[in-house]
């Protein structure tokens, strides 16, 4: 009797065993395929634009400057630059105001504030890109047409990277709007998360021999957490690099190069998004638009695998 | 409030007056009815079961209680006949004229040298780099620290030993200036013979400084105190010259946690 | 004696970046209610009921009668089945996560890998949907879209879990692991009931971004009229009914586009809210 019983426990427990035993990898061959993901997007990437790589060097792709498929000119140039241009106006709107909010929302703001601006950041992530669109091309073309532009006319227009080119308010600063605000909670809620990684004994430490807070936060939180915040940068960056429907809408899509920020500019995203229909119908049209989305992850690859590098190591150390 | 009285002629010079201090932790009372008057230039010691609001009461003294959220306090702090919860009064001063010895040592991310020099430059208190460095090294000798680092000064702080990073706090607390020293039992984090350095640092100091100091050991208080707070459950139930509390406490809970009864 | 408050530069300092930092604070909370009021005054007007129970009739692109029913329904069909193949696989890979790799490096790797798929942007998933249908000569159609729907989900949902099983209170896993339970039935049992509210949390912010998402059914889902009826069928999406109809040169056409904006507007905050509030109470059913 008792030996039976024993001979069912050990059965049991050999089968929970095995059940654990199995899980364990069935999960584990789990976990490689985000691995793997990434390799075979780039793959695939690769492979279909392949084409176009082995007709043309690299060099003239990138530094070509003119945009002729049915002719055979797949010049990126100005793609390049406007994708550049857009990201740039839009990181530098949004980070300084991003930056000041969360060291507010980390270092001032009361518990009360903080329970407030946090489903706030939720909803402004959550809201989709294409509504982002309606809303800049509703709101803010409006806005640089009627008030930016003249605003920067005759005062400021002397300064070429100001200088207003186009009546219509579609272009650069248009879309560098829409994705400061866009990239706005990404950036806020990750720099906040690495703000809190400072111990409140540093703090302390500081506030203890009389220094004011900001004096703290300039001399102490800032230098401790500065690569963490330069991450959260580039993670904003990398997102607006990306953000196609958004800014497709508002920005024009004019291929030539930018030189002002009221100029219009075809980003690669939109270029992609905007082409998809023909594609397949020019020769090598494709291969060059699934280029395009190489160039953009791979650029993109580079910037997220750096910043998340530094904020996992920084996080670990909470 | 006549339990304090009791010994107020006997305080000639008192720094720090604590009047009707009530502080709350959210809706918990955490101080009720704090009195007492605290001596200048002696080593002032507030001992208490964990939980009675001794670190509190200390937080008080340099408005650290106000850093935690969600926190409330009534009553006066008076450092020399001013109440430092008016609110013509800068907190920042304030902290300067108090300095803390934190319960862990926590040097900030710097140089050694960086780390003594931090707060006489916040309040720009020297006039060229030849000033600076001369006021770091009289601060570290005061810490008795001069001797170990004075080849090293530009490594990071984190690089000294616990014992040593308590006393280069002890000597970022007093380059500012400060005239009371707090510390929130500065040497528990620490081994037997650092806690010695420092102890023996704090009695050598009491001549300028008031000196308040949190303990949870009893041995610690005896060898330190020259006046002595014993707190229970927020409550102040006994103040006097360590003397007399230790050799005859005259209230039965003090009786009590000196015989170790809890 | 004390000094008083005295305005020295560094008083000054400390008032005006606090002042700044208040303002930056104003304009980015403020910039929500600037989308959502121009969204919904400029939606409403054109909102009407047959937009969201008809399909497109014959001139509805000219400003005729019809609605987008089509697209409300294509969106939910996509995001709901993009959404039930990411939780097939981020649930396993984030109970993984923590219960055989909560430190180890290996676990470093993948959170690394996830981190990175998540700031792939959706054109590019797009164009990787669009390269993978070229070489299986698939054409455009509603298990295109959910596959990379699924891709773009994955990895915000499972670093949204993983985020939140992390934050679970190890003590009850160790009580679970010290009265005999295997990893495995520590994972399930305890780490799953537990977390509901997280995973939950992580379910609908992925649906959320799904049914918002343009750029990866662009290319993989095609656009059309009809409702779909199988997984082979080409279906349209809300997004893309926004997209397409504002660029409509019929100015009744572009006002429906503001109106559908709305609806996914509606929709996505739905979401978002009806995640928080569930998240909130089924937190009170789990051990704190």
């Amino acid at each position: 009797m008792n030996q039976t019983l024993s001979k069912i426990s050990e059965d049991i427990k050999s089968h929970r065993t095995k059940q654990d035993l199995f899980a364990s990898r069935t999960f584990f061959v789990l976990t490689v395929f985000p691995v793997l993901l990434i390799v075979i997007i780039t793959v695939a990437l690769y492979l279909r634009a392949q084409p176009i790589l082995s007709e043309y060097a690299l060099t003239d792709l990138l530094y070509g400057e003119i945009w002729k498929p049915n002719q055979g000119l797949f010049g990126f140039r100005p793609f390049i630059l406007g994708t550049i241009w857009v990201t740039a106006v839009g990181v530098i709107l949004s980070v300084p105001a991003c930056i000041l909010v969360s060291i507010y929302l980390a270092e001032y703001a009361h518990a009360r504030t903080r329970t407030i601006a946090k489903p706030i950041l939720d909803l402004l992530a959550a809201i989709p890109p294409v509504v982002y669109g309606v809303w800049g091309l509703l709101s803010i073309v409006p806005f640089v047409d009627d008030v930016l532009a003249p605003l920067s006319k005759g005062r400021l227009d002397s300064i070429p990277i100001l200088s207003v080119t186009q009546p219509t308010g579609f272009g650069i600063l248009a879309g560098g709007i829409v994705l400061a605000v866009m990239i706005a909670p990404l950036i806020i809620s990750v720099t906040f998360e690495v703000l809190s990684t400072v111990s409140n004994d540093l703090r302390h430490a500081s506030l203890g021999v009389g220094a004011t807070q900001w004096q703290t936060i300039r001399n102490i939180v800032i230098p401790q957490t500065l690569p963490g915040i330069i991450a959260a940068v580039v993670l904003g960056a990398s997102r607006a690099l990306g953000e196609t429907i958004a800014v497709l809408m508002v920005v024009g899509n004019v291929p030539k190069i930018p030189t002002s920020i009221f100029d219009t500019a075809y980003p690669l995203p939109a270029l992609i998004a905007n082409n998809y229909g023909e594609m397949m119908s020019i020769p090598l049209y494709d291969a060059a638009l699934l280029g395009a989305a190489l160039v953009l992850l791979v650029v993109i690859l580079i910037f997220n695998i750096l910043s998340t590098l530094v904020l996992q190591r920084m996080l670990r150390r909470k | 409030m006549l339990r304090v009285t009791r010994y107020k002629e006997k305080i000639m010079d008192a720094h720090i007056q604590v009047k009707n201090l009530n502080a709350y932790y959210g809706k918990q009372l955490a101080l009720k009815d704090i009195n007492i008057e605290i001596p200048k230039n002696q080593i002032t010691v507030i001992m208490g079961p964990s939980g009675c609001g001794k670190t509190t009461l200390l937080k008080t003294f340099n408005r650290f209680f106000e850093l935690t959220e969600n926190t409330q306090l009534t009553g006066e702090v008076l450092v020399d006949g001013e109440n430092i919860y008016n609110k013509d009064i800068d907190v920042t001063e304030v902290r300067k004229i108090v300095g803390l010895l934190a319960q862990r040592p926590s040097p900030l991310p710097m140089s050694i040298y960086d780390n003594v020099a931090y707060g006489m430059h916040i309040h720009h208190m020297r006039k060229n780099r030849e000033e600076y460095k001369d006021g770091v090294k009289h601060y570290l000798e005061i810490a008795g620290l001069w001797e170990e680092v004075q080849n090293r000064l530009n490594e990071p702080a984190t690089s000294l030993s616990i014992g040593q990073q308590q006393r280069l706090c002890l000597a970022r607390g007093l380059a500012v200036e400060p005239e009371i020293i707090l510390g929130d039992e500065p040497t528990s984090a620490l081994d037997p013979i650092s806690s010695q350095h420092i102890e023996s640092r704090l009695l050598d100091l009491k001549k300028q400084y008031t000196t308040i100091i949190v303990t949870h050991t009893l041995r610690q208080a005896k060898r330190l105190a020259d006046y002595v707070i014993f707190m229970y459950l927020g409550e102040l139930i006994e103040a006097g010259p360590a003397k007399e509390v230790f050799s005859n406490p005259k209230h039965e809970r003090t009786k009590q946690y000196l015989e170790g009864l809890f | 004696m004390m000094k008083k408050k005295h305005f020295e530069r560094r008083h000054l300092v400390e008032l005006l970046m606090k002042t700044i930092m208040r303002i930056a604070l104003i304009i980015v909370a403020s910039s929500l209610g600037l989308i959502l009021w121009t969204i919904i005054s400029r939606g409403l007007p054109s909102l009407t009921w047959d937009m969201v129970t008809q399909i497109p009739k014959g001139g509805y692109y000219m400003g005729k009668e019809g609605g987008i029913l089509n697209a409300i329904i294509g969106s939910i069909y996509l995001a709901s089945g993009g959404t039930l193949i990411a939780i097939i696989l981020s649930l396993p890979i984030a109970l993984y996560l923590q219960a055989y790799a909560q430190d180890s490096k290996w676990g470093d790797y993948v959170r690394l890998s996830l981190d990175v798929l998540w700031g792939i942007p959706s054109i590019v998933y797009g164009a990787f949907g669009f390269a993978l249908m070229i070489m299986l000569g698939m054409r455009a159609s509603l298990l295109a879209g959910i596959i990379a729907l699924a891709l773009v989900e994955l990895p915000i949902m499972t670093r949204a879990m993983d985020e939140v099983i992390r934050r679970m209170p190890k003590d009850l896993e160790h009580a679970a692991l010290a009265l005999g339970s295997t990893k495995f039935e520590v994972a399930v049992r305890v780490v799953t009931r537990q977390m509901l509210p997280g995973i939950i949390t992580g379910v609908l912010l992925a649906f959320g971004r799904g049914i918002g998402d343009v750029a990866s059914v662009l290319f993989t889902a095609g656009y059309t009229d009809r409702i779909p009826t199988s997984l082979m069928n080409p279906t349209a999406s809300l997004p893309l009914a926004v997209f397409f109809q504002l660029g409509s040169p019929y100015p009744e056409v572009r006002e429906r586009g503001y109106a559908a904006a709305l609806i996914l507007t509606i929709i996505v905050l739905f979401v978002s809210f009806a995640s928080r509030w569930l998240a909130s109470r089924l937190s009170k059913y789990s051990v704190k």
